[in-house]
């Protein structure tokens, strides 16, 4: 029993080993301010389409599948209010987090990865570079920048979305009705979480994803395992920590 | 051996005390052994060649030498300053000192030739303060490195243009460029054909000729090694020739190391190596051996 665990407990004391260096790092010198913004521009302009498309079809269905049961109960105008709670709240951190760990921690760990058995990261250490400051925290600070500010992006879309099927298929709800509701509903808790959600996921994120490519082992075939495992491990970490996260704000006025 | 005796100095460095000493030396990966008590110092000037099996520990051996992996237990000792336990930043002052050719070259992907060769005089700290950082001095070095592997003319390219062979000269372009005074060469000659393998030793022999430069040599052929103990650089001719009754030098200052899983099974000269009964040994005591 004990034996099964220690692999699993390994790992993940050198993960919090890796996001401790990481982020003491972060307030360090020397920083690679060119490489960070170069990982925002991967990360954040290039996640930019496919986030917009999440945020939008989620608003969409959204707004039809709850048109549909608040029509039973002659409450088609609460369609703006449920798709913006729904989306600030829940939806467009998760669905951000996933779209990115889905594209970037898999890039991030098989980048990573292949510098490893390429024998990079060894020639980067023996040359003077940490390879924690030069790879990891540039990707850590451009992700934890950027998801964020994907995530309000995805909001908005999705509320478009969501506003372009009540405009479109519930003749009771006129545009003003839809906004207002929408907008009014939010309180700062939502926005709160709305917001420290997407951060808390950036940083697992990008740290799954270094993580998986740093200790990448066996080759070709080694890149293509860990960036599998950190693409899954940073799928699982997101729905934890929104899972972990919800009961305290749910409960918050 | 008492790596400890001739070691004592200010800040720990010693200019008298062997280049590179392990001292009994364990690293254990789960329950593969990749070195097995370890014990054996490479002088000022003498070359080392060492061969064995794959997964024998030999290129665990060079990075443990720099620290890049960390034994279990031992001591290692790179120029009289013990480095088993010392941090990263302080690890970086001793690696400073040492010119590293990789197994898989190492070079970066994202980075030119040019900046790929220059990256040691722009990061290594001690070379980056004394002058070796201004971007002049910087661009004439790598030049003169690139000019060294005659490859002057890759400056803007990629690793990913070039040839495997012209990838290991750049390579061995960055592990000189710092003009180290340890120079350690993981299978340089690893899928190369012959006559580039033949190219890259005589290069090799060039530079610690030149220099007087200590050197571990980690290779699967027999050639290598022989031509690492009975050729050398002659300044006069600028080739790289058979040593002769009058410069037996090389031939002095060469010995081999034969590794199996992870313990040394023989240190010695050539001859000594080729006159081994040991059946195993004898695989790396002919031309053709692997």
């Amino acid at each position: 029993m004990f034996e099964l665990l220690k692999t699993p407990v390994e790992t993940f004391q050198d993960f919090l080993s890796l996001a401790g260096r990481a982020i003491r790092d972060v307030f360090r010198p020397p920083h690679y301010w060119g490489d960070v913004l170069i990982q925002m521009d991967i990360i954040g302009v290039g996640s930019l389409f496919i986030v917009g498309l999440i945020g939008f079809f989620s608003g969409v269905v959204m707004a039809l599948q709850m048109s549909r049961a608040l029509t039973t109960y002659g409450a088609q105008g609460q369609v703006g209010k449920i798709v913006s709670i729904t989306l600030v709240r829940e939806l467009g951190p998760v669905l951000t987090a996933v779209a990115v760990a889905g594209r970037n921690a898999s890039g991030m760990a098989s980048e990573l990865g292949s510098m490893r058995v390429t024998e990079q990261i060894d020639a980067m250490r023996a040359l003077g570079t940490d390879p924690i400051q030069k790879l990891v925290k540039p990707r850590l600070i451009a992700t934890a920048v950027v998801l964020p500010l994907l995530t309000i992006i995805a909001d908005a879309i999705g509320l478009v979305g969501g506003y372009l099927i009540s405009s479109a298929m519930l003749s009771s709800i006129t545009s003003s009705e839809y906004w207002t509701s929408s907008w009014q509903i939010l309180e700062y808790n939502d926005l709160t979480q709305g917001l420290l959600k997407p951060f808390l996921f950036a940083i697992v994120v990008a740290l799954v994803g270094c993580f998986y490519g740093l200790r990448t082992t066996g080759g070709t075939q080694g890149v293509g395992r860990a960036t599998t495992k950190a693409v899954v491990i940073a799928f699982v970490w997101v729905f934890v920590i929104t899972s972990m996260l919800d009961p305290l704000f749910v409960n918050l006025k | 051996m008492n790596p400890e005796t001739t070691r004592q100095s200010m800040g720990g460095m010693v200019d008298d005390a062997p280049v590179v000493a392990f001292d009994d030396v364990n690293l254990h990966f789960d329950d593969v052994t990749a070195l097995d008590h370890l014990s054996f110092e490479i002088k000022r000037g003498e070359t080392c060649v060492v061969v064995g099996e794959a997964g024998s520990g030999k290129t665990m051996l060079l990075k443990t030498a720099v620290g890049l992996v960390r034994p279990d237990t031992g001591r290692i000792f790179l120029f009289g300053r013990e480095i088993t336990k010392l941090k990263e930043n302080a690890l970086a002052e001793a690696r400073a000192r040492v010119g590293i050719l990789f197994q898989e070259g190492g070079l970066f992907d994202s980075l030119t030739i040019e900046e790929n060769v220059g990256y040691p005089l722009l990061n290594v700290p001690g070379l980056t303060h004394n002058g070796a950082g201004s971007p002049e001095k910087v661009a004439e070095r790598v030049l003169k490195a690139l000019r060294f592997v005659e490859l002057e003319q890759t400056l803007d390219k990629f690793p990913s243009e070039l040839s495997g062979g012209m990838r290991r000269r750049v390579g061995i372009a960055r592990a000189v460029v710092t003009e180290p005074e340890l120079e350690l060469y993981d299978s340089p000659t690893a899928g190369l054909d012959p006559i580039t393998a033949n190219n890259i030793i005589r290069l090799i022999i060039q530079e610690r000729d030149l220099r007087n430069t200590a050197t571990i040599m980690v290779t699967h052929r027999f050639q290598d090694g022989h031509m690492m103990a009975n050729f050398r650089y002659n300044p006069s001719s600028g080739r790289v020739e058979p040593s002769d009754g009058h410069h037996i030098e090389s031939r002095a200052s060469t010995k081999f190391m034969v590794m199996r899983g992870g313990k040394l099974v023989f240190e010695g000269s050539e001859v000594e190596l080729c006159r081994s009964e040991d059946p195993y040994v004898q695989k790396f005591a002919r031309p053709g051996s692997s």
